[in-house]
């Protein structure tokens, strides 16, 4: 692999571009891995880079039905922060957000980290009092958030309203290096870096069986023929219940549409994300200049990518009445992802009923902030068939356990 | 916009009417159940890409609980229920069976 540099942009400026390579290879698959993983959104490639990085396991095959990143991961809106209640996720998510502070050098691709800060408005007492406990926590888990005061909330963001009419802001918990990423970048950097590693990464492929003899996995049967595997890793947001019933075991998870939409680029006018939780709304703006917008999910099992329109309206509603400035915008794009619920509302990354299967997903509405972290503790879970200390508290036994990793009400909505 | 008929006092409710309740027509494992039926009761969920029977309730209509049958993968809907059965009417079976020669059944 070349390596992208200052010195590469002078070079290939001489001679009209023409030396750039391929990022990543198309391969056709071989007839078997040491270990194939489904899913090339960001966690399933995190999951394949860290196994070669850290584990020195490259045979490796990422099987991915659409393309790589379209998924979820292409469809987030790149919100970074790890300022979580319960000491399993503070420590998973914080070990994510610092792989992010590295993530452009590590794999030699700019993925435009920008830690411009997160704030999480604070709108109601309880929320005050909810968000004063966490800012504790993070102290004692070494995560660093502060409570702010309504006047500091103005001075970093100034077109922010002070004194809505229904919900006035109270405060706000603030993470400083929290921020945004590009989150395309983010799945192609890792896949180009999993590429130069000799994995094979294979687009347009979906696994529509899960083969397996004896209690254990032997490989999966796609839509270019079978390709067996001695370790399988579902890393499939949400279609985790399909695979998961082609491996024939369930999973404390349902999957529903979340939405997001872009305005119109304009002038630079905020440089922090803002999240209002109470009244179910987020914003940021692009490095492109436009606003970046989310939401809450819809209540109900859904597959189709597109989500109720009245979800949007009342987002966009809640966050005119915290920014008026943005009234007469003009939104541009409005999608949906499939989004993977556990029980819980926190992740999974288990081992599975299956032998050698093992399970990454249920990040939800917020594992985009997650991608290096778990991918890292995934890997380990493969590599090594038992879960090191990141992974261990996410597995499935806590929902059997009652062991619950109870985040719902301390992260409010979406992601 | 998600359109539904609520079987009880007939109005064509859309979603904004209405409240989603999730996966219906599961077991109730109280106590005296192995662990792994509670759990299996609480939490674990078939989550098809597919044909779904689920709850909802006309929350904004007359409070009441009904069934539906729904597509996940298009989000077409079968037909409503009423909320007093323990498994989907014979007709809505074979009517679901009939748009989808290849659904594995209830
Ligand atoms: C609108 C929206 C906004 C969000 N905002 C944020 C945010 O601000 N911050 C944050 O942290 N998180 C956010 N999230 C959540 C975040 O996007 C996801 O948690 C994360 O991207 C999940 O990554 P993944 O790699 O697990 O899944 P995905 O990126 O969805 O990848 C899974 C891949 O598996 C493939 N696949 C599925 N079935 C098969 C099959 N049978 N065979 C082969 N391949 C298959 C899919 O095609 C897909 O590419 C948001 C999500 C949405 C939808
Ligand atoms: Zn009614």
């Amino acid at each position: 692999m070349r390596r992208y540099s200052a010195f590469a942009i002078a070079r290939e400026a001489l001679r009209f571009h023409t030396g750039w390579e391929r990022a990543w290879a198309a391969p056709e698959p071989k007839a078997d891995y040491d270990v194939v993983i489904v899913g090339a959104g960001g966690h399933g490639l995190a999951t394949a880079y860290y196994l070669g990085k850290n584990y020195g396991i490259t045979n490796v095959a990422i099987v991915e039905k659409g393309w790589l990143g379209g998924g979820n991961t292409g469809r987030n809106t790149t919100i970074i922060r790890s300022n979580y209640l319960q000491d399993p996720s503070a420590a998973i998510y914080e070990k994510a957000r610092s792989l992010y502070e590295t993530m452009s050098q590590d794999l030699n691709y700019n993925v435009m980290f920008s830690p411009r800060g997160v704030m999480m408005l604070a709108q109601t007492e309880h929320e005050i009092r909810g968000y004063q406990r966490t800012a504790h926590a993070n102290a004692l888990q070494g995560v660093a958030t502060e409570f702010i005061s309504p006047a500091r909330v103005k001075e970093l963001c100034p077109i922010i309203e002070l004194s809505g009419p229904r919900y006035p802001v109270l405060g706000a918990l603030w993470q400083p290096r929290g921020g945004t990423a590009r989150h395309d970048a983010v799945a192609w950097g890792y896949a180009r870096a999993c590429s130069d590693m000799g994995m094979h990464i294979l687009q347009k492929t979906e696994v529509s069986a899960v083969l397996q003899s004896g209690g254990q996995v032997t490989g999966v049967t796609t839509s270019k023929g079978d390709i067996k595997c001695k370790k399988l890793a579902i890393v499939v947001a949400g279609n985790s219940g399909v695979l998961a019933e082609m491996a024939g075991f369930r999973l404390p998870m349902e999957s529903a549409a979340l939405q997001a939409l872009v305005s119109e680029p304009i002038k630079p006018c905020m440089d922090v994300v803002v999240m209002a939780n109470t009244v179910h709304g987020y914003m940021s703006q692009s490095d492109k200049g436009e606003m970046v917008i989310g939401g809450g999910a819809d209540g109900f099992n859904n597959y189709t990518q597109r989500g109720s329109f009245h979800h949007v309206e009342e987002t966009v509603r809640a966050l005119i009445e915290t920014f008026p400035i943005i009234s007469r915008l003009k939104m541009l794009r409005q999608w949906g992802g499939i989004v993977d619920m556990t029980g819980d509302r926190s992740p999974i990354i288990s081992k599975t009923p299956l032998g050698n299967c093992f399970i990454d997903g249920g990040w939800g509405t917020g594992g985009f902030k997650s991608i290096p972290g778990s991918g890292w503790a995934m890997a380990e879970l493969v590599a090594k068939g038992e879960p090191g200390a990141l992974a261990a508290p996410f597995g499935l036994d806590r929902f059997k356990e009652g062991r619950f990793i109870d985040e719902s009400v301390a992260a409010g909505v979406a992601h | 916009m998600l359109l539904l008929t609520c079987p009880n006092c007939g109005i064509k409710a859309d979603e904004t009417e209405l409240h989603p309740g999730g996966e219906a027509h599961i077991t109730r494992h109280g106590a005296g159940a192995s662990d792994s039926d509670f759990e299996g009761y609480l939490f674990h969920r078939k989550n098809p890409k597919g044909v779904h029977f689920e709850r909802w309730r006309h929350a904004m209509g007359c409070g009441k609980w009904f069934h539906a049958a729904r597509a996940t993968d298009t989000l077409e809907v079968f037909g409503t229920y009423s909320a007093q059965v323990f498994e989907p009417p014979n007709d809505l079976i074979e009517k679901i069976k009939l748009k989808r020669p290849d659904w594995e059944g209830f």
